[in-house]
C-alpha cells in the first residue's frame, strides 16, 4: 500500500533534522497562521499564485530562489563547520551518511533552485518590459514553469523530513549512484526533482525564446536589443539545446534504478564513463545559462550608473553569442582524468581557454564603459565592481584548470571548489543580486535600502575571500573534495579561516533580509518611493512604464527608433508612453489554476515513485492529463481590458509624473 | 467570450496528413521492434538499422506533425533546426569521439 514508505524513514531519530523540523514547522505556522489572521488566502490565490503575469511570476521565482539560498546556504556553514571540526581524530559533528546528503543537496539546490529560479525570476520581470511586449508568448506556460520548479524544490526539502536525499554528489554519477550502492531513496528523490524541474526551466526556454523572436516592439531589429535581453535570448538557446541532454541522462539513471537497466552499470555491458560525457553535455552550457544573464546585468547597471552608452555594443552581443556555441563544445574538461587521451583532451583543453576570451572581451567593454563615465557608487555599482575582479581571479584559476596536465595535480581536489565558488558566487550570485537591486523599484515602487545593500556587499565581497582563496591553498596541499574528517595538520588553520569566511557571509544574508526589511518598512517615505517609473535615470524601455507597471505593461505599444530606445526618447523629448494618446481595447490572457494543478499532480507522481506507491504516482500522473485536457478544452482565457480602465490607469501615472516633477 | 484571437500562425495540416503521419510513424515503430524481436540481423546491424528508423522517425514528425517545410515563412524554423541539428552532432560526434578514445586508452573493449 506504502510501497517503500514505513515510519522508520522518518529520522526522528537524528537531532539535527528534528530540530531542523521543528524551526521549518514554527515558520510555515506563523506564516500560514499571519497570512489567515489577514484573511488573505483569497488575495495570495487570486493575485498570486494563479497570476499569469509575469511580473507576478517573476517576484515569485525569486521568492523561491532566497528560500533556497537560505536552504543551500545552511547547509553550506554546516560543512564547513564539520572541516573547522572534524580533525586528528574528532570525527566532527555530521556522520559521513548525513554529511553526504549535505553536500549533495548543497549542489543541488544551489544550481537548480536557487541560480536557476533566481535567473528565470529576473527574465521574467525583465525581458517583456524590456522589449516592449505586454506579456510572454505563452501566459499559461509561465505559471505552468514556475510550479515545476517550485514543487520540485519541495520535493527535495520534503526528502529532508522523509527518508533521505541523495549521497552521490550534485551530479550523481553511477555506479554509485545506481541501486546496487545507493538502494535508499535519496538517488529517486534527486532524479525526480531535477527531472520536474528541468521540465520547468525547459518550458521557460521555450517560452522567452518565443517571446523574443516574435513579440519585440515596433521597431526593435535584433541590434537595438538590449543587452540583458540578448543575453536572456541567448540563454535560452542554450537551455533549449542543453535541458533535454540532462533529461535524457536523468530518464537512463532512472531506468537503470527503477526497471534494472544496465546503461551505467559495470556489468550487463553498461558504461558509467558514458554517463559522465553526457550529464556534462548539459552541465557545461548551464554554467554559461546561469551566467549570461548576469553578464547582461552587469551591462545595463553599469552604463546607468556610469552615466553613459554601453562601451562596444556589437562586440557585447558577438561576445554573448560566440560563447552561447563555444559553451557546446568544452564539456570534456571537467573529467579530464577520466582516460581519454591527448587528442580529446587537448581539442577540449583548447576551446576552453578561447571560451575565456569573449569572456574577457566584456570585461574590457565594462571598464571602456566607466572609464571617463559619471560613475555613480549605487550599492548596485558595488556589486559590478566587486564582481569584475572576483570574477577576473575565478576565469583565471578556471584557464589553469583547462590546462589537462595541471587539472592532473587539482581534479576532484578543493582546488576546483574554490574555483566554481570564484566564479559562481563571484560572476552569477554577485550579477543576480544587483540585478535585483536595480529592478527591484520597477516591480515595487519603492526602492531598496542602499546603506544595508553596500553592507551585505562588503560581507559577501570579504566573507568570498576569507572562506575560498584557503580552499585554492587546501586544494594545492591535496585536500580532496567531499572529505568527511582528515587528519593533515597543515589543512587545519586554512579550514578555520574558512569558517570564518562563512560566517561572514552568513552576516552578508542577514544584511540583506534586514534590507529588505527596512526598505518595506520605509517604502512610503517619499525619498524611497519611485513615482517616475525612473528611478536611475536608466536607459531601456522597462523604465519609461510606471514602477509598478500597470498589469498590461504598456497602455500604446512603444515604438523603437535606436539602441536604448527610452535613453533615445528622453533626449529626444518623446513622449514613450504617449499618455493620453489613442488606446485600444487590450488583450490580457486570464488567469489560471491549471499550472498550480499540474505542479501538485506531479509533486504527487514525483512522491509516489520516489517511493514505489505506484497507486499514488497513477493519480498524480493522471491528474497531470487530465488537468492538461481540461486546460486544452478551455476556450475562455482571454479578456479585453476596455479603453476606459486603461485610460483611469494611464491618467493615474501621468498624475504621479506631474506630481513627481513638480516636488523637484 | 465571443471575440477570442485564433492561435493563427503556420498551417495546422489536414486529417490526412496526421493520418499519414501516424501511419507512417507506426510502420517505423513496429519495424524497429520487429528487427530487435525477430535477431533477423547481428547485433551491430540491428542497432545501425534501429538508428536509421529512429533518424526517418524524426523526419516523419518533422514534417507531418511540426509542419515543418523549406518555405520563406518558415524561415526561423529552419534556422532553429539547423543549429539544432548542428548542436545534436557536435554531441553525438564529440561525445563518440570522447568514448572511442577512452575505450582505447582503458583497454575497455
Amino acid at each position: 500500500m506504502f510501497g517503500k514508505l514505513t515510519l522508520s524513514a522518518i529520522p526522528y531519530d537524528v537531532p539535527i533534522l528534528v530540530g531542523t523540523f521543528i524551526g521549518a514547522a514554527i515558520a510555515g505556522l506563523a506564516v500560514v497562521g499571519l497570512i489567515t489572521y489577514y484573511g488573505k488566502w483569497g488575495y495570495l490565490w487570486r493575485e498570486w499564485l494563479t497570476s499569469v503575469d509575469h511580473k507576478r511570476i517573476g517576484v515569485m521565482y525569486i521568492v523561491v530562489a532566497l528560500v533556497a539560498l537560505f536552504r543551500g546556504f545552511a547547509d553550506a556553514i554546516m560543512m564547513r563547520s564539520q572541516l573547522a571540526l572534524a580533525y586528528a581524530g574528532n570525527p566532527g559533528y555530521l556522520p559521513p551518511h548525513h554529511y553526504d546528503q549535505i553536500f549533495s543537496a548543497h549542489g543541488t539546490i544551489m544550481i537548480f533552485f536557487m541560480a536557476m529560479a533566481f535567473m528565470q525570476g529576473l527574465m521574467n520581470i525583465v525581458v517583456p518590459l524590456q522589449i516592449g511586449a505586454r506579456d510572454v508568448a505563452f501566459p499559461f506556460v509561465n505559471t505552468l514553469s514556475f510550479w515545476m520548479t517550485t514543487i520540485s524544490f519541495l520535493l527535495v526539502n520534503v526528502s529532508l523530513f522523509i527518508g533521505e536525499f541523495s549521497q552521490c554528489g550534485w551530479l550523481a554519477y553511477p555506479p554509485l549512484s545506481e541501486q546496487q550502492f545507493s538502494p535508499g531513496v535519496g538517488v529517486d528523490y534527486y532524479i525526480w526533482a531535477v527531472q520536474l524541474s528541468g521540465v520547468g526551466t525547459l518550458l521557460t526556454g521555450v517560452n522567452f525564446f518565443a517571446t523574443i523572436v516574435k513579440m519585440r516592439a515596433p521597431g526593435m531589429t535584433y541590434m537595438r536589443m538590449p543587452v540583458f535581453t540578448w543575453t536572456i535570448f541567448c540563454t535560452t538557446v542554450l537551455i533549449m539545446v542543453a535541458f533535454p541532454i540532462l533529461t535524457v541522462a536523468m530518464g537512463l539513471l532512472g531506468l537503470d534504478r527503477y526497471l534494472g537497466m544496465h546503461f551505467f552499470t559495470n556489468d550487463g555491458g553498461g558504461n558509467q564513463m558514458l554517463y559522465l560525457s553526457v550529464i556534462w553535455g548539459w552541465g557545461h552550457p548551464e554554467v554559461y545559462i546561469l551566467v549570461l544573464p548576469a553578464f547582461g546585468a552587469f551591462s545595463e547597471i553599469t552604463q546607468t550608473f556610469s552615466r553613459k552608452p554601453l562601451f562596444g555594443y556589437k562586440t557585447m552581443v558577438y561576445a554573448t553569442a560566440s560563447i552561447m556555441v563555444l559553451s557546446l563544445v568544452v564539456w570534456v574538461h571537467h573529467f579530464f582524468t577520466m582516460g581519454a587521451g591527448p587528442n580529446v583532451n587537448a581539442f577540449f583543453g583548447i576551446m576552453t581557454m578561447i571560451i575565456a576570451v569573449p569572456t574577457g572581451v566584456k570585461i574590457f567593454n565594462w571598464l571602456f564603459t566607466m572609464y571617463k563615465g559619471r560613475i555613480e557608487f549605487h550599492a548596485t555599482m558595488y556589486w559590478v565592481i566587486g564582481f569584475m575582479i572576483t570574477f577576473s581571479i575565478g576565469g583565471m584559476t578556471g584557464v589553469m584548470l583547462a590546462i589537462p596536465a595541471s587539472d592532473f595535480v587539482l581534479h576532484n581536489s578543493l582546488f576546483v571548489i574554490a574555483h566554481f565558488h570564484n566564479v559562481i558566487i563571484g560572476g552569477v550570485y554577485f550579477g543576480y543580486v544587483a540585478a535585483m537591486n536595480f529592478w527591484f523599484p520597477k516591480s515595487f515602487g519603492f526602492k531598496l535600502n542602499e546603506a544595508w545593500g553596500k553592507r551585505a556587499f562588503w560581507c559577501w565581497f570579504i566573507g568570498f575571500y576569507v572562506a575560498f582563496m584557503p580552499l585554492y591553498v587546501v586544494g594545492f596541499e591535496g585536500m580532496t573534495r567531499r572529505m568527511n574528517h582528515y587528519d593533515n595538520p597543515e589543512w587545519h588553520p586554512w579550514l578555520l579561516i574558512a569558517e570564518v569566511g562563512a560566517v561572514l557571509i552568513a552576516c552578508g544574508i542577514v544584511c540583506q533580509l534586514t534590507q529588505l526589511y527596512v526598505s518595506i518598512r520605509d517604502r512610503n517615505l517619499a525619498e524611497n518611493r519611485d513615482l517616475t517609473g525612473d528611478p536611475w535615470n536608466a536607459r531601456t524601455l522597462e523604465w519609461s512604464t510606471s514602477s509598478p507597471p500597470p498589469f498590461y505593461n504598456f497602455a500604446i505599444l512603444p515604438e523603437v527608433h535606436e539602441l536604448d530606445a527610452f535613453a533615445h526618447d528622453k533626449e529626444a523629448g518623446i513622449d514613450t508612453r504617449r499618455a493620453g494618446g489613442d488606446y485600444q481595447p487590450i488583450h490580457m490572457p486570464k488567469n489560471t489554476a491549471c499550472g498550480f494543478l499540474i505542479g501538485a499532480f506531479s509533486f504527487v507522481l514525483g512522491f509516489g515513485a520516489v517511493w514505489y506507491i505506484w497507486w499514488l504516482a497513477a493519480v498524480g500522473l493522471i491528474g497531470v492529463i487530465a488537468t492538461v485536457i481540461a486546460r486544452s478544452a478551455d476556450n475562455d482565457v482571454d479578456y479585453y481590458v476596455p479603453v476606459s480602465e486603461v485610460a483611469r490607469i494611464e491618467q493615474e501615472h501621468t498624475h504621479n509624473l506631474m506630481a513627481a516633477q513638480a516636488a523637484e | 467570450m465571443a471575440d477570442h484571437i485564433s492561435s493563427s500562425g503556420e498551417g495546422h495540416g489536414s486529417v490526412g496528413s496526421y493520418v499519414t503521419g501516424f501511419v507512417l510513424a507506426v510502420i517505423l515503430t513496429v519495424a524497429a521492434f520487429g528487427l530487435v524481436m525477430s535477431h533477423a540481423m547481428s547485433p551491430s546491424a540491428t542497432g545501425g538499422a534501429i538508428a536509421l528508423l529512429a533518424v526517418v522517425q524524426i523526419v516523419v514528425h518533422l514534417i507531418y506533425f511540426l509542419h515543418m517545410n523549406g518555405s520563406s515563412e518558415q524561415r526561423w524554423n529552419v534556422m532553429a533546426f539547423t543549429f539544432t541539428v548542428l548542436s545534436v552532432l557536435v554531441l553525438v560526434a564529440g561525445t563518440m569521439f570522447i568514448m572511442h578514445d577512452t575505450s582505447i586508452n582503458m583497454m575497455s573493449r
